[in-house]
């Protein structure tokens, strides 16, 4: 499966760290309600919010993308508290994520075929 | 049109069926009702011979009427437009209740008769044999003390509660006559017969000749005898009453002018005994049968006839042609009418819809003419009928009195529905007072109009079918089978029968811990970081 490595740098927003994005998902979590998800069992935390300017869209996350790590730790197997732990560590200012969306795929395929 | 096919339907069975007429139109004597293979007198079903043709063969013979050219002349007085008038089918039908009204009853009345004395005979047999030692031999009979007075009182009340089951079985008044004999009531006399001539047999030989002094055995002889009795009264009411009971096969009941149909579950019963239940059911569910209403789709089907025209070119010399031009001549003629443009269906639509309209509209006016006819009455107290006895009226006069606000609108409301046959006007004006009598409402004094009930609720000129003809290719005192078809037939109409088997139903369990029943929360949080 293909994925992309997006780093991105926190933003101060009063007293609080924030990346302009929300997550949902988790091992604790019901997955059929995930939208993004191609498989409804997947439990992995997905992208399912981005804020305009935010530091995660200038990064280049993209609504529905899948969290696969963040620096390091592995994204796929946790619970939803677990996740947002991760993301928000205080003494942190970039997190890099390693990613992976639908569209990836199609556009390799596509420029693929180009040539 | 409705007369002369009737005409016709009716003549074709006079002749094959009077042979085999039982049918009983006066009142029955009560106590002479009682018979083991007793006749019923109120509806006699009478068996057509085992048909020769087909089974619907008298369709063809209406089928054929309907392609008369001039119907739109000739069908003038048609049945009941009028509330006095005769159709001919009454006509027809009444000169046949009059002929058969002095049929063959000696039949019935020879069944009374030998049902009677088997019970005699069957009665005073336990009698007979305990008096018949006093009066032959009494002077050797060894005198029996206390267990005889003992075995006498037994065989009294045995004696009794024999009488009381036998008059709550079989002194019933008949429900209905049927074409053949009941064959359990056949079967179970033939056993009681056999049995009492047998114990007179062993009587007989054993005590009368050989003058037997010892009387309590023959007192227990005759104690046997009556419980021996009992025992058959039992499984009497086992066949009669109980065995068909619990429902077997599920009988789809369609009458064949209109298509209502009805379905009813029951036991295991000859093809006879079902037909009576059947028809039993059919006054109380079935809604009356109106001729009035089929005469709409009798003139569309004569306008499809009449509209294509077959000529013969080839003129009339070729009689052993005949049969294949007859058949290329109707199907040139179907072909024709599957291509021919038709706009009959389009007729149909509006004038139905029209009609609705306007049933709609009558009734609306019905409803508030009555409910205004009803607010003129009052219904006095005691009181007041203590202090002001000037102009009470009874409920017929204030019926009377009040009818004439509602008869117009009634009557309307009544031709449009086609119903006029049905209510007479003395009718209608007893109803009225019936319900002021009850203290109904307008709305359920009209409810008997508004909706065609039953045949039962209409008067009793209007079960104009008490001469049934069952017409079935098995016997009839066979028993019902999955598959079964038979016909009921009656001059105006006939109900077809069919019967399936009620399947057998497998049931299985499952058992649920009431402790098993737990519930979680489906979570899908979003927390933005």
């Amino acid at each position: 499966m293909l994925t992309q490595r997006i780093e991105i740098h926190k933003l101060w927003d009063g007293d609080n760290l924030i990346l302009g994005f929300s997550i949902g998902g988790g091992i604790d979590q019901d997955p059929s309600q995930n939208p993004f998800s191609e498989d409804k069992a997947d439990k992995g935390i997905y992208v399912t919010r981005v804020s305009k300017g935010g530091p995660a869209e200038v990064a280049g996350l993209r609504l529905g993308d899948k969290i696969m790590q963040v620096n390091g730790w592995d994204m796929t197997m946790v619970t939803h508290d677990q996740a947002r732990k991760k993301l928000t560590k205080k003494n942190e200012d970039v997190v890099r994520l390693l990613v992976t969306r639908r569209s990836l795929e199609d556009a390799v395929r596509q420029s693929m075929m180009q040539h | 049109m409705d007369t002369e096919s009737a005409y016709s339907g009716y003549s074709y069975y006079s002749g094959r069926s009077r042979g085999s007429h039982r049918h009983g139109e006066r009142s029955r004597d009560r106590h002479k009702s009682r018979s083991k293979e007793s006749s019923r007198s109120e509806k006699s079903v009478t068996i057509n011979a085992p048909p020769a043709e087909p089974l619907l063969g008298d369709q063809s013979v209406r089928g054929e009427e309907v392609q008369d050219d001039n119907w739109g002349e000739t069908t003038t007085a048609v049945t009941g437009t009028s509330e006095h008038s005769l159709s001919q089918e009454d006509i027809v039908r009444i000169s046949k209740d009059l002929d058969d009204s002095v049929g063959l009853d000696c039949k019935r009345y020879l069944n009374v008769a030998l049902s009677v004395i088997l019970g005699l005979v069957v009665f005073l047999t336990p009698l007979a044999f305990l008096i018949l030692p006093h009066l032959l031999w009494p002077d050797r009979l060894r005198a029996c003390g206390t267990a005889c007075e003992g075995l006498f009182i037994s065989v009294a009340f045995k004696l009794l509660i024999l009488l009381l089951a036998v008059w709550a079985l079989f002194f019933r008044p008949p429900r209905a006559g049927l074409p053949r004999i009941f064959v359990f009531r056949a079967l179970l006399a033939t056993l009681v017969l056999l049995f009492v001539l047998s114990y007179w047999l062993f009587y007989g030989v054993r005590i009368l000749d050989s003058q037997d002094e010892d009387y309590q055995g023959i007192v227990q002889y005759a104690v046997s005898l009556v419980d021996a009795l009992l025992f058959i009264h039992y499984l009497a009411i086992v066949l009669l009453e109980l065995r068909q009971l619990q429902p077997f096969f599920s009988l789809c009941v369609t009458r064949s002018t209109d298509g209502a149909t009805q379905h009813y579950n029951l036991g295991q019963l000859s093809i006879q005994r079902a037909a009576v239940v059947i028809l039993e059911n059919y006054y109380k569910d079935f809604p009356v049968h109106n001729p009035a209403l089929l005469t709409a789709s009798k003139s569309r089907a004569a306008k499809h006839l009449a509209g294509l025209k077959v000529y013969n070119v080839d003129g009339p010399g070729e009689n052993n042609a005949a049969a294949g031009i007859a058949q290329s001549q109707s199907r040139a003629m179907i072909a024709a009418a599957a291509r021919r443009r038709d706009s009959s269906h389009n007729e149909l639509y509006y004038e139905e819809a029209e009609h609705e309209r306007r049933v709609r509209k009558r009734r609306a006016r019905l409803v508030v003419a009555v409910e205004e006819a009803f607010t003129h009455i009052r219904r006095m107290q005691e009181e007041e009928q203590k202090k002001a006895p000037g102009d009470v009226m009874d409920p017929r006069e204030a019926a009377q009195a009040i009818f004439p606000s509602m008869a117009r609108a009634l009557q309307k409301y009544l031709r449009t529905t086609r119903q006029q046959h049905l209510h007479s006007m003395e009718s209608i004006q007893q109803h009225l007072a019936f319900s002021i009598t009850n203290n109904m409402t307008p709305k359920a004094f009209l409810e008997s109009y508004l909706t065609t009930g039953p045949t039962l609720q209409y008067g009793k000129d209007r079960w104009l079918a008490r001469q049934w003809t069952l017409i079935s290719e098995a016997s009839v005192t066979s028993g019902l089978k999955d598959g079964t078809v038979f016909l009921l037939k009656c001059i105006d109409f006939s109900l077809v029968v069919t019967t399936k088997k009620i399947p057998y139903i497998q049931l299985a369990e499952e058992f649920i811990d009431p402790k098993s029943h737990k519930f979680m929360l489906r979570l899908q949080s979003e927390t933005s970081v």
